[in-house]
């Protein structure tokens, strides 16, 4: 019980995904314009990740070790998520045409968001059991909503403000996103 | 004539880091040292140089439905033969590199030179593009890791350029140096870039 949830802490806040482990960041900064694609953006990686870790964890286990090619992972691991991308976009579009109108065009996009791919590899090199892996997976998951969530209100109020020219749009972004990575070393103490 | 300017675009009117901004996963995570961010160049420039030709010379039989199942693939061969190669000859580079070694397969970069390019370019152009791109993408890595680890650790590729007085600010090593490192290199970027038009605007 205690190892998951010092996996929960560990992944969430203290090596959270986007500011301490810079996995995902494209679309950190893609989509973190307005507050609204964020969560759209969160809940479709959240879902895609939580299935990954599963899925990458079983083809690991369940095929790559027992025929000893474990040097395949890379491949593997990238049309596990390819396929699951694509499949979980058409399960979507054909069971809620809501949340696919609201998800839709961010689920391609997570084929590339190396946020997916590096939870599998990271749940590969820590040797975790199945619920380990999911736990981590959801965790990220987690980690990379607030984050995202976070920096989207930071960047709606930075529209606003006198930013000068030369630093207007990414610049000033990447040191705000700097500063609230200050902000979460704060909690590497809790571990 | 045109192969050079297929060359030169990706190094600095097309920068993928600074002027695209692809492919930044890497950049901020890797750029503690100016060792790993050579080392992470050439291992993306290699991927990239390789994808290219393969995919370039392939191009008119992939059907376009699955071009980009395709090019994953491709692209994953290749990372596995760098990872494999560094694990055998740079056992330390892959130690301080780690999970970034795998995840050059979803680098935005390569995927994108393949899909813009490659798909649809001869193989000399293709090889002249992924030269250009690489070189650009480590000049980049370079360029930040240089400001990291002269700020973060007053040295350079692990000799000291300070006197002992030099007091390091180890922020710039940890996480937040590198979004704001990277922040302040493009702004100061955008000035000269500003700089440059308005003169060419007072002519």
């Amino acid at each position: 019980m205690d190892d998951i949830f010092s996996i929960i802490v560990g992944s969430v806040l203290v090596k959270n995904i986007l500011l301490a482990q810079f996995l995902g960041v494209c679309a950190f900064l893609g989509v973190s314009q307005k507050l609204e694609s964020t969560i759209g953006m969160s809940g479709a990686v959240a879902f895609v990740m939580f299935m990954a870790s599963a899925m990458t964890w079983l083809v690991r286990n369940c095929i790559l070790v027992p025929f000893h090619i474990e040097y395949l992972q890379t491949i593997a691991f990238i049309l596990v998520i390819a396929s699951l991308v694509q499949f979980v976009e058409m399960f979507v579009h054909k069971f809620s045409p809501a949340l696919y109108d609201s998800l839709g065009i961010y689920l391609p996009l997570i084929t590339t968001n190396c946020a997916v791919l590096g939870v599998a590899i990271m749940n590969v090199n820590a040797q975790y059991s199945f619920v380990e892996a999911v736990v981590n997976g959801l965790a990220n998951a987690a980690g990379f909503a607030l984050a995202l969530i976070l920096f989207a209100g930071i960047r709606e109020r930075l529209e606003e403000g006198d930013v000068p020219k030369a630093l207007q749009g990414a610049p000033i972004a990447f040191v705000s996103a700097g500063i609230m990575a200050i902000a979460f070393l704060g909690f590497s103490g809790l571990l | 004539m045109n192969l050079v300017k297929e060359f030169t675009k990706g190094i600095l009117k097309e920068n993928p880091i600074f002027v695209m901004m692809l492919g930044l996963c890497p950049v901020l995570a890797v750029t503690t040292s100016v060792v790993n961010g050579i080392g992470m160049g050439i291992a993306t420039t290699f991927v990239l140089l390789a994808s290219n030709i393969i995919i370039s010379a392939i191009r008119k039989t992939i059907p376009s439905s699955i071009r980009i199942p395709t090019f994953i693939v491709i692209i994953a061969s290749f990372v596995t033969i760098v990872e494999l190669f560094i694990k055998a000859y740079a056992p330390e580079l892959d130690r301080s590199l780690g999970i970034f070694i795998p995840l050059i397969v979803v680098n935005c970069i390569i995927l994108g030179r393949a899909e813009a390019f490659a798909s649809k370019n001869s193989i000399f152009a293709s090889i002249m593009d992924a030269l250009g791109v690489g070189v650009g993408f480590t000049g980049a890595l370079i360029v930040i890791s240089t400001v990291r680890e002269v700020l973060g650790a007053g040295t350079i590729l692990g000799y000291p350029i300070f006197g002992s007085g030099f007091q390091p600010a180890l922020i710039m090593i940890l996480p937040p140096g590198a979004f704001i490192a990277m922040g302040c290199i493009i702004g100061i970027l955008n000035k000269l870039k500003q700089k440059g038009e308005s003169r060419i605007g007072g002519i």
